[in-house]
């Protein structure tokens, strides 16, 4: 592969919710900003940019993974899922999405896209999750409002729901 | 908070990357799950020329199993290992261990060779290659070698590596029939870096112990069939040699407690383990 120059920006294609995007990047731009300033996708959130807070989480190719402990450049080709993508349609939670407001699993909402994103990866390969193992998972996350427990009986609500319509399918 | 500028590389053979090491010297790093490098990027506490991404290189991924070791590519991830269906058959200590590795959001990207060659001295995987008496294989334009975990770590997040040379794996011994393992980690909060980790390895011979988050480098001491008071004194001595300082995080007494305490009991759970 070229070696993509520090000094000029460069073009980054990849899968966003289902859709095809594509900007420019110079190679030491974060995935976060590459998202919030170029894409315009303002739904993942920056708190530490250290990788400790857990706001800006997405995922990538599958997988849970902090936006600003990757580079733009990295992403290309690669295929990524947002906050904005959860929702089925507008005007429509997911059924996590809904748990969280039943739950009053947010308060200023800083925390909450990332947090979404984790569980509802975690929701996919975990149908039956323990209370423990719901916190175990949310230890990635940092929440200074909600105390984490309404965010845990979302998550098992949710989980709840989810088997329960896998049922009925 | 925002990376200093560099060129970006991505890899797609080995011979690629041995290239662009062997070409710029040192100021060309590797960039592996970028769990640890990004975040020095960031506050500019690393500030290379050259980033070589290793991930879309075929041939540095797999989990193989060997005679008498497990061999994890460079570009397998914490938290593929630890779904690896076979690991707690082939090594329980890693089982055991790498669940503390930070969470579940940054094991799905941080790579196990990753975390060798940053050698922290808080961290488990290097922790576990010294305890087992692993190796780690390294390669370069010029050639490869294989070395020994304890002749690899040699100071505060420093290894033998040279900058030409990347990890292409680490190789973990298996485990023998009658082994017995034991992990035990200190932290403030689960997820954190351990302010004392222990692990422990127990056979017919005897019991080894190996201590993360004190010395500048994860350090093991065989302590043969001692037991009782004896082991106790044993351990002493060996919470002493390792020179624990003081931090933000803990004192160095303090640090030297976690040893005689934890690291007693971990002993003692690997013994309980031998089946
Ligand atoms: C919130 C948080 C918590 C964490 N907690 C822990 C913890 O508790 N315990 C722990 O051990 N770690 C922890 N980490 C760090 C861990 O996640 C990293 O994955 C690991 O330290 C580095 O692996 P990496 O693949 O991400 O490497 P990178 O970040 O890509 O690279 C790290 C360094 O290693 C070099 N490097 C990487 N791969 C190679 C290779 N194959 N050959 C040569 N050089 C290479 C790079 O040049 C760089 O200098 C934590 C990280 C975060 C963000
Ligand atoms: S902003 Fe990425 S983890 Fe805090
Ligand atoms: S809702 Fe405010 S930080 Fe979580």
């Amino acid at each position: 592969m070229p070696r993509l120059t520090a000094d000029r920006h460069h073009r980054v294609r990849f899968t966003l919710n289902g859709r095809p995007v594509e900007g420019d990047a110079e190679p030491r731009m974060l995935l976060t900003d590459f998202l919030r300033h170029v894409l315009g996708q303002t739904g993942t959130h920056v708190g530490c940019e250290h990788g400790v807070c857990g706001a800006c989480t997405v995922e990538i190719d599958g997988a849970p993974a902090r936006a600003c402990l990757m580079l733009a450049v990295q992403a290309d080709g690669m295929t990524l899922r947002t906050v904005e993508g959860l929702a089925p349609e507008p005007g429509r939670l997911s059924v996590l999405q809904d748990a969280f407001r039943r739950h009053h699993a947010l308060q200023c909402g800083f925390c909450t896209p990332g947090i979404l994103m984790s569980l509802d990866i975690y929701l996919r390969g975990h149908a039956s999750p323990t209370e423990a193992e719901v916190r175990d998972f949310l230890s990635g996350h940092l929440c200074r409002c909600t105390g984490y427990v309404p965010v845990v009986a979302a998550a098992l609500d949710a989980a709840a729901k989810l088997r329960e319509a896998a049922g009925d399918a | 908070m925002k990376p200093a500028r560099f060129d970006y590389v991505r890899a797609e053979t080995l011979a690629e990357a041995h290239a662009v090491l062997a070409s710029e010297g040192g100021d060309a790093i590797v960039i592996a799950g970028g769990q640890s490098l990004v975040p020095l990027l960031s506050m500019r506490m690393a500030r290379p020329g050259v980033l070589v991404d290793i991930m879309h290189v075929a041939d540095l991924g797999g989990i193989v199993i060997k005679d008498d070791a497990i061999r994890v590519g460079a570009t397998v991830r914490q938290a593929q290992l630890l779904a690896w269906p076979e690991l707690a058959a082939h090594q329980p200590l890693l089982a055991l261990a790498l669940p503390f590795i930070g969470h579940a959001q940054t094991r799905a990207r941080g790579t196990v060779c990753g975390s060798a060659a940053l050698a922290d001295p808080s961290a488990e995987i290097p922790l576990a290659l010294v305890a087992l008496g692993g190796e780690i294989e390294l390669s370069a334009a010029a050639g490869k070698r294989q070395l020994a975990a304890k002749e690899f770590f040699n100071g505060l997040m420093s290894t033998s590596r040279n900058d030409d040379e990347l990890i292409e794996a680490v190789h973990f011994p298996r485990t023998r029939p009658g082994d017995g393992y034991a992990f035990i980690e200190f932290a403030r909060r689960h997820g954190d870096f351990a302010i004392v980790a222990c692990a422990a390895m127990a056979d017919a011979q005897g019991v080894r112990l190996a201590v993360g988050g004190v010395a500048d480098f994860p350090t093991a001491r065989d302590f043969g069939p001692l037991d009782g008071a004896a082991l106790d004194e044993a351990i002493e001595d060996f919470a002493f040699d390792l020179e624990a300082r003081d931090d933000l995080h803990a004192n160095a007494a303090y640090r030297r407690e976690l040893v005689r305490q934890l690291g007693r009991k971990t002993i003692d759970e690997a013994r309980r383990c031998r089946v």
